[in-house]
């Protein structure tokens, strides 16, 4: 009563990396744009408005650049000592960034000169960033000082001196204006408050911390210094959720995928990570050319721009989806049709018939539940279905030998369709996994048309390509059947216990090939 | 109890529903096919076997309608009777001993008081058409000896005879023969296909025959897949065919329908062919009907078919080729590779069914319950095919895991082989793919046993194969961050010298792997996979293997191709006793420690039954069979049986099924057959205590509440309502089975008339109705008590407590009745 049965495509496990649903977006990035800084870029930022153009920092300049633009729209060049930390304000409209001998520098985005200058840091300034109310600055220096701007009066309000060595990173939280977060040399990540004077928090790292980040609600802090990436539950005090331990090198920054959902590394083992917030594994990975310093996201993921020692800048744009409009849209039914009948509304004594699911068949199976062989075969000897899916056609050769028919479907070809088959065993014939299937299909065509060999050039060539194949085959296995002789032996000398080498197999399709042959 | 009967084999159910054409009653609603020794009665709409008509001694061979009563049906049999039954309450109203042989029956309306049967007299292989007076008498067993003959030199099958056009004449096909025999004339016209001639090659032998209702046609199917329709067969030059031609090979049955507008025929294609108007352009198709047809029938209301299927499977059509029911039972027409297994779930009996799928057999109830595609494919029926076969499949994990092999091997060298694990779905309450291996091994596997200790936490599978490698699969956790997922590894791979790996089998415990190379048995712990030891005993190739249970759990049982059966001890690593016995079958029973072993031997197979702790068997049975036994089971006991007799008492709790090579499903008994098989009828009957459906509360609320009114008019008399047990409409509407109740509509006012308070004068005359109604019924109770005694277990024990309360209120009320009477016949009197 069944109806009819699809062919069972034998499915083979894919080696190498599994293709998962993050694998697949997070390689659809365009190959990177490259571009060249003065210096090593030590930090990517992005601006949260549109149209998300980002500051790079490297040297002594700090360049904005457009989302597609390869040339900055405009640049600050107005440090005499190395810049650090450009980062625009949460309404994109300021920047703030800090140097070398100690000052913190507010520019307006479409000014030159600056428009603040705060003065008390004596040291180098390697971290500054705006707190939630838009007003003051945060920044941290290698005076072991952290302070705390008003940006109106240009004042510092106030100065906290709790690290111990040198403080190179830090955020604000976004939520609230007063508190604020900085790592250290000291191994430590302290929370402040403004309305205090003292730290609120503190969480012992273990390595020099390089990089914090906050998630969007306040609860989780992520810190990285040495070889870890550190999650601490803040609600919980401070403790510590996970430690990760996936780069071989310093990780140097950190940075969250728009969504929220994956966590992004950087190191300066040139690899970036992508974790899952949810199970802190790692989902995927990508590879750069040097050590990684910088690294920030685009608005929707739109763009990784990824800043390395060497002062290239690599830029990657994700896919555009509009190409696939461009293809002429083939005209389907009115949606009049699709609704028909949909909203008719059950009376009360109607009974309610379902129309039985209709189960899609491939093109192959309903040539093959129809009985015609022929075209079964010709379908997936197309050269789109054999490129693509050779296992398909594979699976239709073996169904066709499973019901005793494939000789009747090999037969009666002309020059073109037998050509296409010799070129499918051409390319599959050697491959272990096919091999089975196909050389019992070459023997029935090689029985087929040997009465009429010599008769096309095409096809003469194509056999003699293929017997160069089998033989060429044949010399693998001499050579494979040889080395396993030496290693048998070499075995047989370490007196390795018996039962657990499986090398039988490579023999395999040895007596088929050489029937190929005469 | 029943310790004194005798141990006897018998056969137990799964016998064949397609041997002869099944019959519907004249309205439909049943429809009747013989089986075994019963004809068995199925409702049309719910496919649930209504009664069983038993009393032949022997195979039933043809079944009929009494075309004079259509509410009594005749059956004959090879015991050489024809019986008639009153199909609706299952009895047997007469018996007509015939005395020979009967192979088929036919009835005929004009014919009164006679039937035609096929019988052999002389010859073993010469059939004869006769008719059989049946002599009107009214005693329960009659003599009907007066045959007179019709026809000679008949084909066996009743599908080469067909009465037509009301009885004037008969058509029967042998060979290339069509002989038609015209009643009133008395003479024989006989037609020969013109190739036959050249006989040697020619393929168009007659193989069925039908004949139009109402004209003079005659329709018959040929081996070449022709369907010809022959017409003025009257004369003998002037007759004339023509050809209808789909079928592509024979055409195994033919049937018109009731007005003769459309002919069916079918064949192995399981392909409903429906003719229309006996022309080759009108035909309409059924298709994919699972397997060859065998027989078509036609109710005689006209609005329904059926066809049986060699697949032991009748399914009822709809007019409009729909199929609407499907009847099936123990698929038995391949052969068996998988063995007999239970699922240990539904314990039903597992194995080999239709091409590529597995059978779940209920025991109990004769009825497969389901099919599991293990396969998958396409299956392609062609003669010379080498088809995929479904060779292994074990359950483990109290049948949360299944295990299966397929393999097909076209030549030496090129074998196709594919493991599937399934795991149960508690949602979807089946099987679900969850592990497809290819090529597990290189060569074709022996054996496939799961570790089923209690205690083993992790799943544990155990390939041994031809390759001469034993494989060892657990399962492991596939999940990552997307998705849950577990699936099967090969965690082991363990050889013995290159021998070939025979058989398999984990210790009970779960702490020993025994595997047999050839005729070494080898010893592996579980945990490391080291191997422990290893006995060998020259004495051939280990064909079974398995270790003992419970108290004799130190032993290990091996039974070798040379006839030597061995037990080894495991403490000592020493032989501990063997036996000069050819086994084949031996099977551990799961509840207790023994361990049945079956041995051939040129007279028979004989049963031996014993403990491995000693060599002297518990039981031994001689003769059993006396073909082959191919595979045996122990099936746990619902309720365990209590044998004093210590030869017996290995079937306390388990029973003992085997199959043997022709197929038939064989198990040891006291009781008589009829006994075993317990009319589902009489199960479908609505218990006391009723299921709490919304039915039940307004039901079971209104009862309520007249208990507690019963309680006041015990009191002050003054208002009676009728209590709904007592109410006959009520009762019946609830101790028949739904299938054969009329509909609801029907149903309906009667049901709420007797809900209805009746008036006084009418009551009083309805009472002693009433109360003789009531004293039937509690006498059918009492029969029918004994025959719930299982049910009640079933029953929760919020209706255990309901039926005492009813039950008291019952003879109270009766109490409560006789003094209404009197109270009301005095009022009448005034």
């Amino acid at each position: 009563m069944a109806g009819y049965k699809p062919v069972a495509i034998q499915t083979y496990p894919i080696l190498g990396e599994k293709i998962t649903q993050d694998t697949l977006y997070w390689n659809n990035y365009k190959t990177p744009v490259q571009i060249k800084e003065f210096g090593a870029v030590s930090k990517v930022d992005f601006s949260p408005q549109p149209p998300y153009n980002y500051a790079v920092t490297a040297s002594s300049r700090i360049h904005i650049y457009g989302r597609y633009s390869q040339e900055p729209i405009k640049t600050f060049s107005r440090f005499k000592y190395t810049a650090y930390c450009a980062t625009f304000r949460q309404d994109g409209r300021l920047l703030v960034a800090g140097s070398e001998d100690g000052g913190v520098q507010l520019f307006d985005i479409s000014g030159r000169a600056p428009l603040r200058q705060f003065e008390g840091h004596t040291k180098a300034v390697h971290t500054v960033d705006f707190t939630a109310d838009k007003y003051h600055v945060v920044s941290g220096a290698d005076d072991y000082t952290v302070k705390l701007w008003d940006i109106p009066n240009s004042k510092e309000i106030l100065t906290f001196k709790e690290h111990s060595d040198y403080v190179r990173c830090g955020c604000a939280s976004k939520l609230n204006p007063d508190l604020f977060i900085t790592g250290s040399y000291d191994h430590t990540v302290k929370m402040f408050d403004a309305r205090t004077n003292t730290s609120v928090l503190s969480v012992e790292h273990g390595q020099p911390v390089e990089s914090v980040l906050l998630f969007p609600s306040g609860g989780l802090l992520v810190s990285a210094g040495g070889r870890y990436v550190k999650v601490w539950d803040m609600l919980k005090g401070g403790q510590l959720l996970v430690s990760l331990k996936n780069h071989h090198k310093t990780v140097t920054c950190l940075c969250l995928s728009s969504s929220g959902q994956r966590l992004l590394s950087g190191s300066l083992d040139r690899k970036v990570k992508v974790y899952s917030t949810t199970s802190y594994k790692v989902v995927h990975s990508f590879d750069y050319a040097a050590s990684i310093l910088s690294l920030a996201l685009a608005h929707e993921d739109e763009t990784i721009v990824v800043g390395m020692t060497n002062g290239i800048l690599s830029v990657k744009h994700r896919k555009s989806e509009a190409k696939k409009e461009s293809i002429p849209r083939r005209r389907r039914p009115a949606y009049r049709t699709f609704i028909k009948g949909k909203n008719y509304m059950k009376q009360r004594d109607d009974i309610l018939i379902n129309r039985p699911a209709k189960k899609h068949l491939e093109l192959y199976d309903r040539d093959l539940k129809h009985f015609r062989i022929s075209k079964a075969l010709d379908r997936v000897l197309d050269p789109t279905c054999t490129i693509k899916t050779p296992e398909i056609t594979v699976s239709i050769i073996k169904e066709l030998n499973r019901r005793g028919v494939l000789a009747n479907a090999l037969a009666g070809r002309d020059e073109k369709e037998i050509s296409h088959v010799l070129n499918f065993l051409i390319r599959h014939l050697s491959q272990p996994r096919f091999a089975p299937v196909l050389i019992n299909a070459a023997e029935i065509i090689i029985d087929i048309y040997l009465p009429v060999i010599g008769q096309s050039p095409v096809v003469d060539k194509k056999f003699l390509l293929l017997q160069g194949l089998v033989e060429k085959e044949i010399d693998y296995q001499r050579e494979l059947l040889e080395t396993l002789g030496m290693m048998d032996m070499l075995f047989a000398t370490m007196r390795r216990k018996e039962g657990t080498s499986v090398l039988e197999h490579t023999s395999d399709g040895f007596p088929e090939n050489k029937k190929i042959e005469s | 109890m029943v310790d004194e009967e005798t141990i006897r084999v018998v056969r137990c159910g799964g016998s064949e529903l397609n041997f002869r054409r099944a019959v519907f009653s004249a309205d439909s609603k049943y429809i009747f096919c013989v089986s075994g020794d019963f004809v068995k009665v199925y409702s049309t709409v719910t496919e649930e076997c209504v009664h069983i008509l038993h009393g032949h001694r022997n195979l039933v061979t043809g079944i009929q309608l009494n075309p004079n009563n259509h509410l009594q049906l005749y059956s004959c049999s090879l015991d050489g009777t024809i019986k008639l039954w009153d199909y609706i309450d299952g009895i047997l109203i007469k018996t007509f001993i015939v005395g020979c042989k009967l192979h088929a029956l036919f009835t005929v309306a004009q014919a009164e008081d006679s039937v035609f049967a096929i019988v052999n007299k002389e010859k073993p292989d010469i059939f004869q058409l006769v008719s059989v007076k049946l002599p009107k008498s009214s005693s329960q067993e009659v003599e009907a000896k007066e045959l007179s003959f019709v026809l000679d030199y008949i084909n066996q099958s009743p599908k080469c005879i067909a009465f037509g056009n009301e009885g004037v004449y008969v058509a029967a096909v042998r060979e290339f023969y069509l002989s038609v025999y015209f009643f009133k004339k008395k003479t024989t016209s006989r037609f020969t296909l013109s190739s036959s001639r050249n006989k040697k090659h020619a393929k168009n032998n007659f193989t069925c025959v039908a004949c139009h209702p109402t004209e003079d046609c005659i329709a018959s199917g040929h081996m070449d897949g022709k369907i010809r329709l022959w017409r003025n067969f009257y004369d003998d030059k002037k007759y004339t065919y023509t050809c209808l031609h789909w079928h592509h090979d024979m055409v195994m049955d033919l049937a018109f329908s009731v007005t003769g507008t459309s002919l069916l025929s079918g064949g192995c294609e399981s392909v409903l062919v429906e003719w229309r108007d006996a022309t080759e352009k009108n035909k309409e198709f059924l298709p994919r009907l699972g397997a060859t047809i065998e027989h078509i029938s036609v109710s005689p209301a006209g609005d329904l078919f059926c066809t049986s299927h060699s697949d032991n499977k009748i399914i009822i059509i709809h007019r409009n080729l729909e199929a609407s029911a499907v009847i099936q039972g123990l698929v038995k027409d391949r052969s068996i590779f998988t063995g007999l297994m239970i699922d240990p779930r539904t314990k039903a009996l597992v194995l080999n069914g239709k091409p590529g799928h597995l059978q779940f057999y209920s025991l109990q109830s004769d009825k497969q319950l389901y099919n599991l595609d293990i396969i998958q494919q396409e299956y392609i029926n062609d003669y010379g095919l080498i088809q995929i076969e479904l060779t292994k499949a074990a359950f483990g994990c109290f049948g949360n895991w299944l295990a299966t092999v397929e393999q097909r091997q076209e030549k030496e060298t090129e074998l196709e082989l594919q493991m599937k694990l399934w795991m149960y779905n508690k949602k979807t309450q089946g099987f679900i793919l969850n592990t497809k291996i290819n090529m597990p091994h290189e060569d074709c596997i022996t054996a496939l046993c799961f570790c089923n200790a209690e205690k083993s936490e992790q799943p544990t599978l155990v390939t041994a194969s031809k390759d001469g490698y034993f494989k060892v699969w657990i399962l492991t956790d596939d999940s990552d961050i997307y998705k849950k997922a577990v699936g099967w590894t090969c965690d082991f791979v363990g050889s013995y010298h290159k021998y070939q790996a025979t058989n398999c089998c984990f210790s009970e415990d779960g702490s020993l792997l025994a595997v047999s190379f050839e005729e070494i048995v080898t010893i592996w712990d579980s945990v490391t996979w080291e191997l422990k030891c290893t006995f060998c005993q020259r004495a051939g190739k280990i064909r079974h293997l398995c270790f003992g249970r419970l108290t004799c759990s130190k032993y290990l049982l091996g039974a070798t191709e040379n006839g030597i059966l061995c037990c080894w001890n495991l403490l000592s690593c020493a032989l501990e006793w063997n036996a000069k016995l050819n086994v084949r079958v031996m099977e551990p029973d799961p509840n207790s420690e023994n361990i049945a072993a079956i041995s051939q031997s040129s007279v028979g197979s004989d049963l031996f039954v014993f403990k491995p702790s000693e060599p002297r068997p518990l039981y031994i049975q001689k003769g059993i069979s006396r073909e082959e036994v191919q595979w045996g089971v122990f099936v746990p006991r619902d309720v365990p049986e209590s044998f004093t007799s210590e030869a017996y008492q290995w079937l306390n709790r388990s029973q003992f099924y085997f199959l043997t090579k022709s197929q038939s499903l064989l198990t040891f008994s006291t009781k008589s057959p009829e006994e075993k098989l317990t009319p589902t009828s009489k199960q479908l009957l609505a218990e006391e205590s009723l299921p709490t459906t919304p039915f039940y509360f307004i039901l079971g609320k209104h009862r309520q509440h007249q208990d507690e009114k019963l309680n006041e008019t015990l009191e002050n008399e003054l208002v009676q309502l009728p209590l709904t047990e007592n109410i006959p409409a009520v009762s019946e509407l609830l101790h028949t089975p739904a299938h054969v109740l009329p509909s609801a509509a029907f149903l309906c006012s009667m049901f709420v008339n007797s809900l209805l308070l009746s008036k006084e004068t009418k009551s009083a005359k309805e009472i002693p109705e009433d109360v003789d109604m009531e004293e039937e019924k509690e006498s059918e109770d009492s029969d029918e008590e004994n025959d719930f005694i299982e049910k009640v277990q079933d029953t929760n024990n919020t209706g255990l407590g309901e039926d005492i309360i009813h039950q008291l209120s019952k003879s109270e009320e009766k109490e409560l009745r006789k003094f209404r009477k009197i109270d009301y016949s005095w009022i009448a009197a005034l």
